[in-house]
């Protein structure tokens, strides 16, 4: 068949089928489209045959923009995020923490490993935390958590009114550390693996000199309550880094770009839920935390019990296999 | 008789010379996508972080308005700009920001299918270790060894950034007598004769004159009859209209 008379017969499909996808383009109606995907493959066909009886490339190429338009309307790889929030915080989220455990154990130790340890050894020679931390930060946060002051936080005048201030602080500063300690998981796992042990030294650090200056009572009873969110989402963002890393030193039978590929599908997830994390995290610190009306007490009590369902959340929740969907 | 290199008619070609990324659709079809290179993109993101430095500015001078509550709106909004600016246009918007859309970029899954939540926030999030150690230095370096111009977080997500397709003019071939090739002629010499005559219009009548005389010995013709034929042999493989 010449190509004319192939044009000509074929003419009006493509204009029906172009019209067709801009509307779908643009996102209008998406009635009358039940035969899409028939006409699509019908294109297909026209492409392979003015491939194969060689017309001219005009015509090929306006075939396949058509095509390649098609194809980005048919095919869509399915975001498992955003289809289901619900299911993915109810279930989703910690059984991947649960798949993940070697990860999360890895970071969990270096994180809190560097972090206990590092209290406990400033706590004990309390000169060190001078070779770790420069001097006047240390005394910033001395002024910060000191008992004659009233208010907590990062600055000491801070009163009730800039609870909002340091909500939107601690959400621009805390999910960029753990977006860091994430992305640098690229190098191998070995900038996780820094970031992991470098803020589990500075925030060992600065709670044993605390203590061990007598500060103790008003920062845990700061720092408990938002803490269980807060660590363990930099802990779980340690992992997905280090997953990352692992899949380029260990990428078993896959090429490493593979294995990096499907790793990162992996921890981007992870990812999403340490976001969830400091969300809440944020707004416990910003709005709790701060408070100092309750006692120690109660501020213990009620850290320990969002500890308590941390755990009990990424250990248990969605066990069973009829979790809400 | 003509030299040819062309390939018989079933050989699987050898890859391109150009930077072309064939991707085959389930419905066996090759669509060849054209990766941007390491220029254009990241003149791309210039346009891109000028824009978010505009927002930013602006918001502020509103916000400062507003005191305490500005400030905390502000640290979100910078958070929000800053990791999110990238994230929201490339799903919302076919792929493209500001930047890229000025460029005639998009961003694509490797397979040519629309890039989704998880591969953009990936690709956007890894851009910080493509920042390092200074100025996207590790990106570019991995952009420029990568034979479809890659940075690591496209790797990682597997995203491609090409140049977007832009709508085809029909070519007016001239006018001219069908004519019946002297000899057979094989896929690819048809397909170069059909260029020739549709690409006529962009070509000074020197250089047309120049290519066709190439030919003019294996069709049998004079040199200075070598355009008219091939015309002539377009016009038949057209067809009547």
């Amino acid at each position: 068949m010449k190509q004319s008379l192939f044009e000509t017969s074929h003419k009006a499909e493509w204009e029906q089928f172009s019209l067709t996808l801009d509307r779908l383009e643009h996102g209008k109606d998406a009635s009358r489209i039940a035969g899409f995907p028939k006409d699509y493959r019908q294109l297909c066909q026209h492409l392979a045959l003015a491939r194969e009886r060689g017309y001219s490339s005009f015509l090929i190429d306006s075939l396949q923009q058509l095509v390649l338009r098609g194809h980005q309307q048919l095919y869509r790889h399915r975001s498992r995020l955003g289809a289901n929030i619900l299911g993915f915080i109810l279930a989703d989220f910690p059984r991947l923490v649960r798949e993940q455990w070697r990860f999360v154990l890895a970071a969990g130790l270096m994180f809190f490993g560097s972090l206990i340890s590092f209290a406990l050894l400033v706590y004990l020679f309390p000169d060190l935390v001078y070779n770790l931390i420069p001097a006047e930060q240390v005394s910033e946060m001395q002024s910060m958590y000191d008992p004659v002051a009233g208010h907590l936080g990062r600055t000491a005048e801070r009163a009730a009114s800039e609870d909002w201030v340091m909500f939107g602080y601690y959400i621009m500063h805390n999910i960029g550390i753990a977006f860091q300690t994430f992305a640098s998981g690229l190098f191998f796992g070995l900038g996780s693996a820094f970031f992991l042990l470098f803020n589990g030294l500075i925030i060992g650090a600065v709670a044993g000199h605390l203590t061990h200056v007598g500060y103790g009572q008003t920062f845990w009873s700061f720092v408990i309550g938002h803490g269980a969110f807060e660590l363990t989402a930099i802990a779980l963002a340690g992992a997905a880094g280090l997953k990352l890393g692992w899949a380029l030193i260990a990428p078993g039978r896959l090429p490493r770009a593979e294995a990096l590929r499907l790793a990162a599908r992996k921890s981007v997830l992870l990812i999403c839920g340490v976001m969830l994390f400091l969300l809440i995290a944020a707004f416990i610190e910003a709005y709790w935390s701060s408070m100092t009306a309750p006692e120690p007490m109660t501020k213990y009590l009620v850290g320990a019990a969002l500890w308590a369902l941390v755990a009990t959340y990424l250990l248990f929740a969605g066990r069973t296999r009829h979790a809400p969907e | 008789m003509l030299e040819t290199t062309a390939l018989p008619r079933k050989a699987t070609l050898s890859p391109p010379l150009d930077t072309r990324h064939q991707v085959e659709t389930p419905e066996g079809i090759d669509l060849p996508l054209r990766p941007a290179g390491l220029m254009v993109r990241a003149l791309a993101f210039a346009i891109d972080l000028g824009l978010r430095g505009l927002i930013l500015g602006l918001l502020f001078i509103v916000l400062a308005f507003l005191g305490k509550l500005g400030a905390g709106l502000g640290s979100i909004l910078l958070f929000g700009v800053s990791w999110w600016y990238m994230v929201l246009f490339e799903v919302l918007n076919q792929g493209r920001s500001p930047g890229k859309q000025w460029m005639g970029l998009r961003v694509v899954q490797d397979d040519g299918t629309p890039i989704g939540w998880s591969a953009s926030l990936l690709r956007n999030l890894l851009r910080f270790v493509d920042l390092l150690p200074f100025g996207y230095f590790l990106g570019a370096i991995s952009c420029l060894q990568h034979p479809t111009f890659k940075r690591l977080g496209d790797l990682a997500a597997g995203t491609l950034v090409i140049y977007r397709e832009q709508p085809l003019t029909r070519p007016q071939l001239p006018e001219a007598t069908p004519l019946r090739p002297a000899f057979a002629l094989t896929l690819p010499e048809q397909r170069a004769i059909l260029a020739f005559a549709e690409r006529q219009g962009e070509l000074s009548e020197a250089r047309a004159h120049e290519l066709a005389s190439i030919l003019a010995q294996p069709l049998q013709v004079p040199a200075p009859h070598a355009v008219v034929a091939l015309n002539g042999i377009a016009r038949g493989l057209l067809g009547p209209a």
